[in-house]
């Protein structure tokens, strides 16, 4: 067992899992936001506004951001360990990309219920 | 040498192959300080090279199998020259070993009813020669020696066996008594050489195929044991019976398993005639493979030869069916397509005997002990050393081994030298110690290739003692031509003793090793010729034109070749099985 | 007179601060030779060129080598199936491991990771008096993984494995790994995916299938990953 403490799930299978059900996730939320805008081939601000108002929705794009955070993190992460050796330089570019990811996750969120 | 590191172990099995790997199994269980050391990667030794089958009376294809059957079949095949006690020991142990290597986690083929699957295998028979062929090889498929090499390397990791690997043994290191004490080794990654102390060696060096140009051996194959005891001056046994396996691959040698035929394929000549028929009526092409060998050549010199130069015979497949040939013999059908360029399920494969097995090796008892005939031809044990597998001469395989019955070997006596050590390290063994000129005296070959400055090179001198073995020394044999060889391998010696090493660099340097390899081929070429020269009668594997028959009168013997004297002497057979009846020499038919 | 030109990978780290590239000229004669025999004949040439070989019939996977840019063993690689348009040869160890001397790499990784699975059967019941019975389909199981020969040609071919040879345990080992898990005598099984399922040992494996590529033996790695990863998820779910 290869141990591991700045992967948050500490499991590869769990990570693993994340990484596939995010990704049917977000899949999910891009054919819908292709196919709104599709539909809506003269999309004004208050018609985009009204989809935003509705509970659902936000649920659906909060579950989407959610998704990109964790999906964003175990790749960056793997992606990092692979390529990334000096441990000082690695342990700091998690750093970096970790916040990247909570500032986006938190300002989407500002966003979403904000408005 | 002073300045020489030495590393002392209760004792040191040389070699990593199956006999040595199951030695060394045996002895790391019992926790005392021993090492394997071989030349190659363990797996990679020749062991991994076999591949029909482990030839043992489990009783699995037969219910009513029995030992002693197995045992009147070896003592036949070996044409009465087997030791019975020796055959009886494996014959009945051997049930005992397999199991064992099941329970490892060898993995077997299989019956519907889950036991081993076992297959029919030349020379066997069951009612002691009167109840027809027997099914009694067990098969891992046809790489049951792979999955017996990696089985056994596998346990000895799992009991933390300490390996020295990509070492090799130079020589052997005697005391003022004459006692093994251990040996001379070689780092081959950084060459340093070190002086290994040990209580007990054991060489499980293998066999020595390349002694011929052609052969079914493994390029590592240059019996090294047998050429370190032969320089420390310990006779070897039997040496002049070399197998010839019937069916290696035309042009390249490659093995091709007698399993074939135990499936059910056949030999045919250029006239597609199933010509084993008229030799062996009986068991035809599952005769022994003395006789299968000789009726090849046979064929081939009556003009009954296939190809361009009617040279070589064809082996018969295509009619067992894709389905059975990819089931039992996928192993098969890689090597015919890479090596002979021929699909066994549509063309039959080219080929023709090729050296595959010695016989001979250094005289030992059940328990894997040297011995050494004294003034008085009386045996006497050498102190410190031991020998199984290929390199040893039980002799359970007489003047003719029995397929499957070299994996037998290696298992059985592996594991008894193991059982016999423990015991002689748990009563204590004091043995006196090794001074600098009994060093000195096992470094000299080593310091004679680092000093040479000029001289002729290794690959050549290597290649003509070849061609002298092979064309001298091959499955029919005679007088004038064995005496040419004799007298071509003393002039060998003389130039090799002068040859050139050419790079005297440290790092893996595969020269010095073939240099030292080259040495090892001499030795066992020349005790090879002498032994073969002077054994004047046909026996098992043996062969001659000018004495075509056998006699038992003056040569129911094993022979033994003493490198001092290069002289040849006979040593008793043993008839004495403990607990069944001597089996006597019969007229050996099939 | 039929010369294949032939370019190999030299050092010697006693004499060399650098590899370089040698190249010789082979006589093949005309003949398909194998890779093997060109190296023995340039060994003839220049004894000082260091590579290992053993069984020379492919079952040892002593001789992995990357020969024209794949990995393979030179024993079973006929010049017929290698050699490119302009008749070049080019030899280099295999990739990714240190390397001792010439064509030589120094495996201790690749074994380490080889004997981190325990790659040996399991089991906590007492023996019976002859063998465990197995059923011919249960055996069947074990075929496509007991044939490995550790030559390393797969893992050597595995960017994941070159990026983290210490901690993926890289296909060669995996391939082990799921023969125990496999085999219907083992008890282990539990023990074995809780050894495995960290980020690194298993899941490092991208599927790119390199490895299936260049086995030797036409084994599947891939699919022995993919066997484990859906017993870890039996089992954890």
């Amino acid at each position: 067992m290869v141990t591991n403490i700045t992967n948050f799930g500490r499991s590869g299978l769990s990570d693993w899992l994340i990484q596939r059900v995010s990704a049917i996730i977000l899949a999910l939320y891009t054919i819908f936001m292709v196919g709104y805008l599709l539909f809506h081939p003269a999309l004004d601000y208050p018609t985009w506004n009204g989809l935003f108002a509705q509970t659902w929705m936000r649920i659906f794009s909060l579950l989407a951001f959610l998704s990109l955070a964790a999906h964003a993190w175990i790749g960056l992460w793997t992606v990092i360990t692979d390529y990334i050796k000096p441990t000082g330089i690695r342990f700091a570019v998690q750093i970096v990309v970790m916040l990247a990811i909570f500032v986006f996750l938190v300002w989407g969120v500002q966003v979403l219920w904000g408005a | 040498m002073s300045n020489m590191r030495s590393l002392t172990f209760d004792a040191i099995i040389i070699g990593g192959g199956g006999s040595g790997l199951r030695t060394a199994l045996e002895l790391a269980k019992s926790g005392r300080k021993t090492a394997v050391l071989s030349k190659v990667f363990p797996t990679r030794s020749h062991t991994v090279s076999a591949q029909g089958g482990i030839t043992c009376a489990i009783a699995s294809a037969d219910p009513e199998d029995d030992w002693r059957w197995h045992m009147y079949d070896t003592v036949k095949g070996g044409d009465y020259i087997t030791d019975q006690d020796a055959a009886e020991y494996m014959c009945s142990e051997g049930p005992k070993a397999v199991f064992e290597l099941e329970h490892m986690g060898l993995p077997f083929s299989r019956f519907d009813n889950g036991r081993i699957y076992q297959r029919p295998f030349g020379g066997q028979s069951k009612d002691f020669g009167k109840g027809g062929q027997a099914a009694r090889t067990c098969a891992a498929a046809d790489r049951t020696g792979h999955a017996l090499l990696h089985t056994l390397y596998q346990n000895n990791l799992k009991n933390n066996t300490v390996f020295l690997n990509e070492w090799y043994a130079v020589d052997l290191v005697k005391n003022a008594n004459g006692d093994v004490v251990g040996c001379i080794a070689l780092c081959i990654e950084t060459g340093e050489v070190v002086h290994i102390k040990s209580k007990a060696t054991v060489l499980a060096t293998g066999g020595s195929g390349r002694i011929f140009s052609s052969t079914t051996n493994a390029l590592i194959n240059t019996g090294d044991g047998i050429g370190m005891a032969l320089r420390a001056g310990f006779p070897v046994q039997d040496i002049e019976m070399w197998q010839f396996h019937p069916t290696g691959i035309y042009g390249a040698g490659v093995l091709v398993t007698e399993g074939c035929r135990g499936e059910g394929g056949y030999l045919i000549n250029k006239d597609g005639e199933r010509f084993m028929e008229r030799y062996a009526p009986n068991a035809k092409d599952l005769a022994g493979r003395d006789v299968v060998a000789r009726s090849m050549v046979m064929e081939i010199l009556e003009g009954r030869g296939c190809g361009e130069n009617g040279d070589h015979v064809l082996l018969k497949l295509d009619h067992l069916g894709e389905e059975v040939l990819n089931k039992r013999l996928p192993g098969i059908v890689e090597l015919a397509k890479t090596f002979a360029h021929v699909d066994p399920a549509q063309e039959p494969i080219p080929v023709v005997p090729t050296c595959h097995y010695m016989m001979g090796g250094l005289p030992t008892n059940v328990h894997g002990q040297a011995i050494m005939p004294d003034a008085d031809g009386n045996d006497t044990i050498v102190n410190g050393l031991f020998a199984c597998g290929e390199a040893a001469c039980v002799s359970v395989h007489g003047a003719n081994r029995l397929g499957g019955n070299s994996l037998l070997d290696l298992v059985v006596f592996g594991r008894a030298a193991g059982m016999f050590i423990e015991n002689a390290l748990n009563e204590g063994i004091d043995y006196l110690d090794a001074v600098e000129s009994d060093i000195d005296a096992a470094l000299a070959r080593m310091n004679r290739w680092n000093e040479s400055s000029g001289g002729e090179s290794i690959p050549e001198l290597r290649a003509e003692l070849q061609e002298t073995m092979q064309r001298s020394f091959g499955v029919f044999r005679q007088e004038d031509q064995m005496q040419e060889g004799v007298k071509q391998l003393a002039e060998l010696r003389e130039r090799i003793g002068k040859a050139h090493l050419g790079d005297k660099s440290n790092a893996f340097n595969t020269a010095r090793v073939e240099a030292l390899e080259l040495d090892n081929l001499l030795e066992v070429a020349e005790a090879t010729a002498i032994s073969a020269l002077e054994r004047k009668e046909s026996r098992g594997a043996h062969s001659r034109y000018d004495y075509p028959d056998r006699d038992d009168v003056n040569w129911l013997k094993h022979s033994i070749y003493t490198p001092l004297d290069k002289k040849l002497s006979k040593r008793d057979v043993n008839f004495s099985p403990k607990t069944v009846d001597t089996f006597e020499p019969k007229i050996r038919t099939y | 007179m039929s010369m294949l030109q032939v370019s190999v990978y030299r050092y010697n780290p006693e004499t060399d601060s650098a590899p370089y590239m040698q190249e010789f000229q082979v006589d093949t004669q005309g003949r398909d030779l194998m890779v093997l025999n060109v190296l023995e004949i340039i060994k003839q040439q220049d004894s000082s060129m260091a590579y290992r070989r053993s069984c020379r019939e492919g079952v040892c996977g002593s001789d992995g080598m990357n020969m024209n840019g794949s990995n393979g063993l030179a024993c079973v690689t006929a010049l017929s199936e290698v050699v490119d348009k302009r008749g070049k040869l080019v030899l280099r160890p295999l990739p990714g491991l240190p390397v001792v001397r010439d064509l030589v790499v120094d495996m201790g990784i690749f074994y380490k990771q080889y004997e981190r699975i325990q790659p040996y059967l399991q089991n906590d019941t007492p023996p019976p008096a002859i063998e465990r019975l197995q059923s011919p389909e249960d055996r069947e199981k074990l075929d496509g993984l007991y044939e490995c020969i550790l030559c390393a040609c797969c893992s050597t071919a595995c960017p994941s494995f070159w990026w983290n040879p210490e901690k993926f345990v890289g296909p060669a080992g995996l391939l082990q790994s799921y023969r125990f898990l496999a085999d219907s005598r083992d008890t282990a099984t539990r023990e074995r995916l809780a050894d495995l399922e960290d980020p690194f040992s298993v899941f490092r494996c991208r599927g790119i299938m390199n490895c299936v590529a260049v086995c030797p033996k036409g084994l599947n790695p891939t699919r022995a990953i993919g066997k484990i990863r859906e017993l870890l998820m039996a089992n954890a779910t």
